[in-house]
């Protein structure tokens, strides 16, 4: 079963390094990784995709655990939660087809972001059925290029999967 | 007034009681050996930094304070790396500070720069760059409690030239703040109710009590729990002498070397309580054929090592002293008779043995050492066949007796690890017991042994071969022998004479034993060349893919 990782870590030098080296030193696979600061500078937020039974899962859990710099690890994947990832894809688009292609990118709510005089740059955002589905449906035309960030996610409702409240200043007392 | 980072870290040291330091110096390391001029911290010259990284780890081991070493940048620290990983293994309290090159060259290949924070991202607990020179107060406080607390281990703090020449206002913090790093001490109340029931429950129960008592000072409460269910104690390496080696409860060590009735007993057992100890490979042997009608109860600080191995029933996350001191209350005095008498029966069934004629037996020195040494000495052993008969037939009565490689297995332990085991417990006797392999990975150590004049009892089980190798070509390879003996072979009773002790070679039994009360009384530095059989294997030995129970004897 593929699960979401929502992740929070000091932002330190090197924290990336540890989390991907965990993960490669264990044998754990990562479907897709995802890091940026959050509202606090001190705090980055990890989404972290990976595919495994349940065991497997609690493994990786708890290793991630055991880095100091981890602070939170939520499994979301059972909780209600939204996810997007945003996708640039660059498809050969001659003049006689960019009608087809700009009608495709209606109906998936896609933007165009470059035009070339042979190509066009589209942006999606989405969810994991929904991308696929676009690169699918734009196959035909000739993908030059296609640059994902991974997927990001946070649960629905007013419940935080990452608090942010959790990095104080140091006591120099 | 303002005092350089160097000069503070020093005074971080003195803040938290450090009394020595092993390392060796060099150039991006200058400053902070320029500060060791003014403070009462003794610094231990060792003659590697591998050897700086061993004492330093056997000192923490017997003292259950932190060990501290100190190296310079680029080789000084990538010698480490075996001492660091060892600890790491070990479970042991380090603090590792490393020179390195100044920060606006680091990252530009410079002269002996290397990128040891991400070197040794994956032996650490935690490691850390000092690139703000106000930080360090504050990195010094967080590497000792990382080092210290909940599963110990090492830590390496790294150390720019240029930033340990900065000025800081040296306050050191009291508290420290991690955010990401909460060890659960207390055990789970419920659970601890559950582990009750399943052990009042069980008829056939035996506890297996691993390193984690000795880091919690847990022995006392192992040895009310025992007494209390009538369950019998089997170690791992790492926990022999937490339980009293002449205690009729106690069964040894189990596992790949471990003795029949333990491992006999393991697979009975209808409840194993695991404390301290992690299931690893070299005990468990075959998954599934590991105590297959236990109901398994798991006791450790570490929550990632439950479940990691072995499917158990019960888990128990906490500090082992303070959960076993929840869980006696819970318990009631059991008898377990049937199961005593059955244990009894195995003993008899399945004693250790070896064959006592011919030349001088590698057992049989170790027999002897444990025989003639007084109750508080402490044993370092290296790694091979020797340490497995170490454990196999010493006995100890506290914890803290037994030093030995566990985990990593690393040869060359064993000197350094006296050296710093010494001077941690310098009112003891401290007893190596070494192979002819592994005392020549690491023999330059003699000489720190020499300078600090400690009184070392050396004793090198010579069978002029890599035994522990030669076993496994015999049992794996057709006893196909490739690489396993040694073509020249040096006179080391000589050797230990150049180093200023007295040396001595035995080839008999008569020898030895005649030998022994006098070398082990002597407050002199003592080497003793044993030259045992070479064709002694380590038995009972589980095979590959076997069950425990299935050990060739």
């Amino acid at each position: 079963m593929r699960h979401t990782l929502a992740v929070l870590v000091e932002n330190n030098p090197g924290v990336l390094a540890r989390v991907a080296g965990l993960f490669s030193r264990r044998g754990f696979n990562i479907d897709s990784l995802a890091v940026g600061r959050t509202d606090n500078p001190a705090v980055s937020a990890m989404t972290i995709v990976v595919e495994g039974d349940d065991r497997y899962l609690e493994q990786v859990n708890k290793q991630l655990h055991k880095l100091v710099d981890v602070i939170r690890i939520s499994d979301i994947t059972r909780d209600a939660y939204v996810d997007r990832e945003l996708v640039l894809i660059k498809v050969s688009a001659d003049s006689n087809k960019r009608a087809e292609i700009m009608q495709l990118v209606d109906i998936f709510r896609a933007r165009i972001v470059d035009v070339g005089p042979k190509s066009l740059t589209i942006e999606v955002t989405g969810n994991d059925g929904k991308i696929s589905a676009f690169e699918e449906s734009l196959r035909p035309f000739g993908i030059k290029e296609l640059v994902r960030t991974g997927k990001i996610a946070m649960l629905r409702g007013f419940k935080a999967s990452s608090k942010n409240n959790v990095h104080k200043e140091e006591d120099e007392s | 007034m303002e005092i350089t980072v160097a000069e503070a870290l020093i005074r971080c040291l003195e803040q938290e009681n450090v009394e020595l330091v092993f390392g060796y110096p060099g150039g991006a390391i200058l400053p902070v050996y320029d500060a060791l001029n003014k403070t009462t911290i003794k610094h231990i010259l060792v003659r590697h930094e591998q050897g700086a990284a061993h004492a330093a780890d056997g000192y923490a081991r017997v003292t259950g304070k932190v060990g501290v070493c100190l190296a310079t940048s680029g080789p000084g620290a990538t010698n480490l790396i075996t001492g660091i990983a060892n600890a790491y293994m070990d479970s042991v309290p380090m603090v590792v500070i490393t020179g390195q090159v100044s920060t606006g060259m680091v990252g530009t290949d410079a002269f002996q720069e290397v990128d040891i924070t991400g070197i040794t991202i994956p032996i650490t607990k935690h490691n850390f760059l000092v690139k703000d020179p106000n930080q360090l107060p504050v990195i010094v406080k967080k590497a000792f409690h990382l080092a210290s607390t909940g599963r110990p281990g090492p830590v390496l703090i790294d150390l720019p030239k240029d930033v340990a020449m900065e000025k800081i206002k040296f306050k050191y913090p009291k508290t420290v703040v991690l955010p990401g790093y909460k060890p659960t001490f207390k055990g789970h109340p419920s659970m601890v109710q559950q582990a009750g029931r399943i052990i009042m429950e069980s008829e056939r129960p035996v506890i297996y009590a691993g390193g984690g008592i000795r880091i919690a000072n847990a022995s006392p409460e192992l040895l009310q729990l025992a007494e209390k269910i009538n369950a019998p104690v089997t170690h791992t390496l790492m926990g022999l002498g937490c339980f009293p080696g002449d205690h009729p409860l106690f069964l040894g060590m189990l596992g790949l070397h471990g003795t029949k009735y333990a491992n006999q007993a393991v697979t009975e057992c209808d409840c194993l309580i695991a404390v301290g100890a992690r299931f690893d490979d070299r005990v468990v042997s075959k998954i599934s054929g590991f105590a297959p009608t236990a109901k398994i109860i798991h006791i450790d600080i570490d929550p990632a090592e439950i479940g990691k191995n072995v499917r158990i029933q019960l888990p128990i996350v906490g500090d082992v002293k303070n959960v076993l001191g929840a869980l006696l209350p819970q318990l009631e005095k059991k008898e377990n008779a049937p199961w005593l008498a059955r244990i009894r029966q195995l003993k008899e069934e399945f004693p250790l043995h070896y064959d006592r004629n011919g030349c001088l037996k590698p057992q049989f020195v170790v027999e002897k050492l444990n025989e003639y040494k007084d109750d508080r000495a402490i044993v370092v052993t290296d790694v091979g066949q020797h340490q497995m008969w170490a454990a196999q037939y010493m006995r100890f009565k506290e914890p803290r007796c037994f030093l030995s490689s566990g985990g990593l297995g690393a040869m060359g332990f064993c000197l350094p690890a006296a050296v710093g085991a010494k001077l941690g417990a310098p009112d003891r006797t401290v007893i190596t017991v070494i192979g002819d392999g592994g005392i020549q990975m690491t023999m330059q150590e003699l000489g720190t042994a020499a300078e600090q004049k400690l009184p070392l009892k050396i004793f090198v089980l010579n069978n002029q071969r890599l035994g522990m190798v030669r076993q496994l070509q015999d049992f794996y390879c057709q006893k196909r022998h490739v690489a396993v003996d040694f073509q020249f072979n040096l006179d080391f009773a000589e050797l230990g004479r150049l180093y200023g002790m007295e040396g001595y070679t035995v080839e008999t039994a008569q020898q030895l034993e005649k030998l022994l009360p006098e070398v082990l009384a002597s407050p002199k530095p003592v080497l003793v060349n044993c030259m045992v059989d070479p064709e002694e294997n380590v038995l009972p030995m589980v095979l590959d893919g076997a069950n425990i129970n299935e050990a060739v004897d």
